[in-house]
């Protein structure tokens, strides 16, 4: 015999012991399928026939099959399952997850089974206990179409058990080898009018043939899904029956039902229904149908299959929407998911049931479309999008074209129908659905170990315990995460320098980029100030409906560790101010057709923000060693002028040392200078990172700084420019040019230079990311890193011994988390998707690295 | 980096050149010793017969301190900072090393001259002291000290940055050597608050031993017992019982009154805060409880201690607060019975967090004050919409009281990490605006000393859901 046995079932086998069950599971199913009583008393006793293991073997035994149920795997339960009670529990396990059940019976003659156990070595079972499970079979036989088993297959002898062979049976909602392109149409109601007009728009041929038959045909092989509710309320439900029907069995179309054709199959069906919410325009116009084309309807209408997982798996099709535990999945709970969403019990003031949002706990990969609750307009949200517009209600038929993700609408030519509930209203600067439902993040998004997908790199891991410190960081001291959409990556020093009295040089990070392949690369001079990450909209509306933050702003200002740059936000405002300014003025807005953009800058002074530090590290170093010296110099003067042996040598030391650091004081002083007020703020922007629409990592370093020049002409108050200059890698001169120009900027005071690949993304000839930057630090402004002796020999040839592969690596991580975080936000994917990117940066930046590299 | 440290010591005991002896170094030469952080370096700027001057000069080795690991809590991560010039503990350990035999009140050669007073001056080049002048001179004064303290400017570019935490600092008295060094040996890591290395039980024992004879009677005994061990409570909990036993004083009170940087925050007024929590919950019945914040768990402990409470739930953003609320809560160490009572979990307040649906009560106990005013719209809703206890306290500082606190600056916080700190109206309108959005009604009283005109110290919200 040959069974067909759905893709998603789980198997019960069900016999008294002796039946030859486990013989049978291990020659029809893959033994992983196999979920065996008996293995599992071993793998918690040692002893596969310890009946005093039955509790703890049995509860391993539904941890195991409720995971592989999870994953939708099919799973065949092989244990004696002769008692109602036993069944009973894998019967709710199967439910939780829509599975469908499946019970194999043994009905087999009770010597056949005492022979089986006649012949077993490993253990002896009384006749008696054969017995009874024989009669507890046969008590249950009746009772498992009841208890909810979809299919029963009755094995009667060992003959049948002998020719029994089976094949997957894919569900009906399976339909993942067809990848379209769909264009998938919302809530029709009857309104056949519009949805010629819709169907015309987007290219679909519709013709009539001499039965009064439909024909549809799209000239590119686009095919159209309908939502659901073709029927009710409208004026042409039968029209649309017929031209739907006739597109199904062309092939052009996929229909699936909803709640109202549900309701219509039954009234067609004779069943008792309440003829409400617009199902009497549907009986009245069906009734003047001929009784062929009802029977027609009626056929068709329960054929529709309640929901589709189209395109391998990528899109997720139902009336009224799908969380992600139940795609591809069928039973009964599923099916009224589709139909009829889930409610949480509540009615609203209009008496209508409040709709759970699952949508908005979605967080499956598929995208999912669907229709039911009409919206004035479709928005994304999780990933999945409500199409329905409410034309019968004088809204708009719309149609989401598939992959492009791109919406087609015609508006209704007149109110058909007044809805009982008015359908929402956004004003201009309102916040999105997506926006509305994450005003508050999930911690599930942001805690434990993860993995985050990258369009550069891959998966990205993050380890528990960097992830929970992120958090810390995040939840204390982080801007709002709504504006927090990017975080720099960290940037490596060049490799040691060999040359005397030089820690880091040009040649070595010339000799990187080299040796990855480049033949070019630029230099732009690195200011010393503090990295300032700058969002600027053009106003307050454009900040709250694009990031979806509060009133009150037009931007923000945040450090390279997400934190707020001003402690008074007054002054970050005027400064946005200004830069917005400058961004109209210049015509930039204009030229990237956006209202915001994302900047990378430099802000000085240094001693703006770095006040504390340049006071309790530096002058604090600065003081207390003078002093020291100073000291010192003298005991020592007075010794040697007593004729001490020894102390002109130690004195001799101290004056080089007050020398050194001399010149340390000289080096944090020049970055420090008083701001009282904007006015004396000095801005470098050197990245032009996103605006909307696009991020502009697609460019090159080039274009960024030419952009950000026309800023420049509007406020040179603030604005300084970036110097830059461009090496050839395999010209000696072009390399040495550089390299002097790098003496020259660290000789004026210059902290140093930054290395880049002309692109801002560059990739080595195997494929792989190379560093996005270089720095190479001046010689005296090391010594604020390093201490005012670090250039003495003794102590450079220590400090050369330093390790870079750990912050290289996590410059690429980060640098790769960061223009995904972009690319998202920019896609306008949910704020949990960008967050989880900025999150994963700071979880990398929490790893102990050298903070003076 | 290097650093130097120098002290120097001078006599004008007659014949003053005896103090090489003392010292057991040589007047004429200059000495050189290794230390494990670097080297000393000891010679004699004068020495004649009425005046002989020792120093005593560290050279530091800050490269080496942060390369090969060593001291590496004491210098941090850092090659440039001020510790290699200041660290005191350093000029401890290079007495002890240097002068060991001196410091012991021994010597050989002149004997009775050891621990004879004499005519004695110390200079400290540069002595860090965050307690400014007032401390150095609170400390040495009882000793019989006079002393010249001079403060500095941190850098005289930028007059406007002030003075600088550093003192040169000249001790006068007439006492025995030994004497003299042991009060620097203790007192210099004393005015140097900041830890140097791992501080251990032996520690207790050199502060002991140093301290013989005059810290039992210093009128700063607690203070500087309690700075020298570093702030370790039982480390100092047991010395003092020691120096109490060698003194036959009385016992001493807890350190904790006079020397907390932040008076603001005393014990009374923290642990009547978290009385009044327990009470609420129990006075409605609560089982199943929450402590939103609990940082090193100071309400948990109260809280397991009762055995109405049914499930305890202890929520921190900050991991490392977690770890010493495990210690302090002995989580590996609980009898099975209370096994499963009590867990802790690490989370954030400004996101929603499903594990702590279902729950009686929960507690925000001086928590709210830490958040950005940006993120209380987020964490009202993870609070009172998603969570949804049926009693939610909340306490936090009332802003009217701070003039009442000894050492709190005008317009100064609490706490450095305060975001706000409210007045009892701020706080009203805050509760009252909850209250009404999410369905909760509220009640909201005063805790600590009452003051007629600002209230009392810290205020608490108590919220009771709605029946709905």
């Amino acid at each position: 015999m040959l069974a067909k046995i759905p893709e998603l079932s789980l198997v019960l086998l069900v016999g008294a012991s002796g039946a030859g069950k486990s013989y049978f599971a291990r020659r029809q199913f893959l033994a992983s399928e196999v979920v065996s009583s008996d293995v599992c008393r071993g793998l918690v006793s040692d002893d596969e026939t310890n009946q005093d293991a039955t509790k703890d073997a049995f509860e391993l035994l539904h941890v195991i099959a409720g995971k592989r149920m999870a994953r939708g795997r099919l799973t065949v339960i092989d244990a004696t399952n002769v008692l109602p009670e036993s069944r009973r529990s894998l019967i709710s396990l199967a439910r939780d997850h829509h599975f469908l059940l499946v019970a194999i019976v043994f009905d087999l003659p009770e010597a056949v089974c005492l022979n089986h156990n006649a012949e077993r070595t490993d253990r002896a079972i009384p006749r008696d206990v054969v017995h009874r499970q024989i009669r507890q079979l046969h008590a249950s036989v009746s009772k498992l179409r009841r208890e909810g088993f979809h299919q029963i297959i009755t094995l009667s002898s060992e003959e049948d058990v002998e020719s029994f062979s089976w094949e997957r049976q894919p569900l009906w909602s399976n339909r993942k080898h067809e990848h379209g392109p769909f264009d998938i149409i919302g809530d029709v109601h009857g309104c056949y009018d519009e949805l010629i007009a819709l169907m015309e728009k987007l290219g679909y041929q519709v013709s009539l043939d001499g039965s009064h038959t439909y024909h549809v045909h799209h000239p590119q092989g686009r095919k159209l899904v309908f939502l659901g509710d073709l029927v009710d309320r409208g004026p042409k439900v039968a029209e649309v029956l017929g031209l739907v029907m006739g597109a199904v069995s062309d092939g052009a179309a996929l229909c699936l039902p909803g709640n109202h054709e549900s309701k219509l199959l039954k009234k067609l069906k004779g069943q008792k229904v309440t003829v409400s919410h617009g199902l009497q325009e549907s009986l009245e116009q069906m009734a003047v149908q001929s009784p062929e084309f009802q029977q027609k309807v009626q056929d068709f209408l329960q054929s529709l299959v309640n929901h589709f997982v189209l395109d391998d798996g990528k899109l997720v099709v139902a009336h009224a929407g799908l969380p992600e535990a139940m795609h591809g999945r069928g039973s009964a709970k599923v099916r009224d998911f589709a139909l009829y969403g889930e409610t949480t019990g509540e009615t609203d003031e209009f008496g209508l049931p409040v709709r759970y949002h699952w949508a908005s706990d979605y967080r499956g990969q598929a995208m999912v479309v669907y229709g039911h609750t009409p919206v004035p307009q479709p928005e994304w949200l999780n990933h999945t999008i409500d199409v329905d517009t409410g034309c019968v209600f004088g809204g708009a038929l719309t149609a989401l074209r598939y992959p492009e993700k791109t919406l087609v609408e015609v508006s209704a030519f007149r109110t058909y129908y007044d809805p009982i509930r008015p359908i929402g209203h956004r004003s201009i600067s309102a916040p999105s659905v997506q926006q509305e439902s994450e005003e508050v993040l999930d911690l599930d998004d942001v805690t434990g170990r993860r993995r985050v997908a990258t369009e550069l790199l891959g998966n990205i891991s993050i380890l528990e315990e960097n992830s929970a410190a992120a958090l810390e960081g995040l939840s204390r001291f982080a801007v709002d995460p709504h504006w927090l959409i990017y975080l720099p990556p960290t940037m490596s020093p060049a490799a040691t320098s060999l040359l005397p009295k030089t820690l880091e040089h040009p040649e070595q990070a010339f000799a990187y980029f080299q040796q990855e392949g480049l033949r070019e690369v630029v230099c732009e001079e690195k200011h010393m100030g503090s990295r300032a990450m700058m969002i600027v909209c053009q106003d307050e509306n454009v900040a709250q409906r694009r990031f979806g933050v509060g009133p009150g702003s037009m931007g923000v200002v945040y450090t390279r560790s997400g934190r707020p740059f001003f402690e008074d936000p007054r002054r970050e405002q005027e400064l946005l101010a200004r830069v917005g300014r400058a961004l109209h003025d210049s015509g930039l807005y204009a030229q990237l057709q956006s209202d915001w953009v994302l900047l990378d800058s430099e802000l000085m002074p240094w001693s703006l923000k770095a006040q504390p530090l340049i006071m309790n590290q530096y002058a604090a170093v600065g003081r207390v060693g003078a002093v020291a010296l100073a000291a010192a110099d003298n005991a020592l003067n007075q010794a040697e002028r007593r004729g001490v042996e020894k102390a002109s040598d130690l004195r001799a030391n101290i004056l080089g040392r007050r020398e050194r650091l001399q010149q340390f004081i000289d080096v944090y002083r020049r970055y420090s200078w008083p701001v009282d007020n904007i006015e004396g703020l000095r801005l470098a922007p050197f990245h032009l990172l996103a605006s909307e629409g696009a991020v502009h990592t697609n460019q090159t370093h080039g274009w960024h700084l030419d952009r950000i020049q026309t800023l420049f002409s509007s406020d040179q108050s603030l604005f300084q420019e970036t110097p830059q200059r461009h090496v050839q890698l395999d010209d000696f001169a072009s390399r040495t040019d550089a390299v002097q120009w790098w003496e020259e900027v660290t000789r004026r005071g210059g902290e140093g230079i930054v290395v880049k690949p002309l692109h801002f993304v560059s990739r080595n000839d195997r494929g792989r990311i190379i560093q996005p930057a270089i720095k190479v630090r001046g010689r005296e402004y090391l010594r604020i890193i390093y201490g005012p002796d670090y250039s003495v020999d003794a102590n450079l040839d220590r400090l050369r011994h330093r390790g870079l592969a750990t912050k290289r690596s996590l410059a690429i991580r980060e640098f790769a988390l960061g223009v995904e975080g972009l690319h998202r936000f920019v896609q306008h994917e949910p704020l949990r998707r960008v967050h989880e990117c900025v999150h994963a940066i700071l979880a990398l930046e929490s790893q102990p690295v050298d903070p003076r590299l | 980096m290097n650093g130097f440290m120098l002290l120097t010591i001078t006599t004008t005991h007659q014949p003053a050149t005896d103090l090489g002896f003392l010292l057991h170094k040589h007047p004429d030469r200059l000495q050189s010793f290794p230390l494990s952080f670097g080297q000393a370096h000891v010679f004699y700027p004068s020495a004649d017969e009425d005046s002989c001057t020792a120093a005593l000069l560290l050279d530091i080795d800050a490269v080496g301190l942060v390369r090969t690991g060593r001291g590496q809590e004491a210098v941090t991560d850092q090659y440039v900072n001020d510790r290699p010039y200041t660290v005191s503990s350093f000029m401890s350990v290079a007495l002890a090393q240097v002068f060991g035999t001196a410091l012991a009140g021994r010597c050989t050669a002149r004997p009775e001259l050891a621990l004879m007073p004499i005519a004695l001056q110390a200079t400290l080049a540069v002595l860090p002291c965050d307690g400014g002048a007032s401390l150095i001179r609170r400390l040495f004064q009882p000793l019989g000290y006079t002393m010249s303290i001079e403060g500095t400017l941190l850098d005289d570019h930028f007059p406007e940055w002030g003075n600088s935490p550093y003192y040169t600092v000249t001790l006068t008295a007439t006492l025995p050597l030994h004497q003299l060094l042991s009060h620097l040996y203790v007192l210099l890591p004393v005015l140097d608050n900041e830890k140097h290395y791992y501080i251990g039980e032996d520690e207790i024992a050199k502060l002991l031993r140093h301290g013989a004879g005059w810290l039992h009677a210093h009128p700063d005994r607690d203070l500087i017992t309690w700075r020298y061990l570093k702030r370790s409570r039982p480390l100092a909990e047991a010395a003092m019982a020691r120096l109490v036993l060698e003194g036959e004083d009385d016992v001493p009170d807890s350190p904790d009154s006079k020397t907390q940087a932040h008076p603001a925050r005393t014990d009374s007024l923290s642990t009547e805060r978290l009385n009044r929590v327990v009470e609420e919950f129990r006075n409605y019945g609560a089982k199943r409880v929450l402590d939103l914040g609990c940082g090193e768990g100071r309400l948990l402990q109260l809280l397991v201690q009762d055995s109405t409470f049914h499930e305890i739930v202890g929520l921190d953003v900050s991991p490392a607060a977690l770890k010493r609320a495990e210690k302090r809560l002995h989580l590996d160490r609980l009898p099975s019975s209370h096994a499963g009572r009590l867990r802790l979990l690490h989370g954030s307040l400004t996101y929603r967090d499903r594990r702590l649906q279902g729950y009686d009560a929960a507690a925000i106990v001086e928590v709210l004050e830490h958040l950005d005013r940006s993120r209380l719209a987020s964490f009202e809703r993870v609070v009172f919409e998603f969570t949804r206890p049926p009693l939610v306290i909340v306490t936090t500082p009332n802003v009217e009281y701070n003039p009442r606190f000894v050492g709190l600056a005008d317009g100064q916080l609490r706490n450095p990490d305060h975001r706000f700190e409210w007045t009892r109206n701020e706080f009203s309108a805050w509760a009252h605006d909850v209250s009404l959005s999410f369905g909760y009604q509220v009640r909201i009283e005063g805790v600590g000393p009452t003051d007629p005109l600002v209230g009392s110290p810290t205020q608490m919200g108590v919220f009771m859901r709605n029946v709905s």
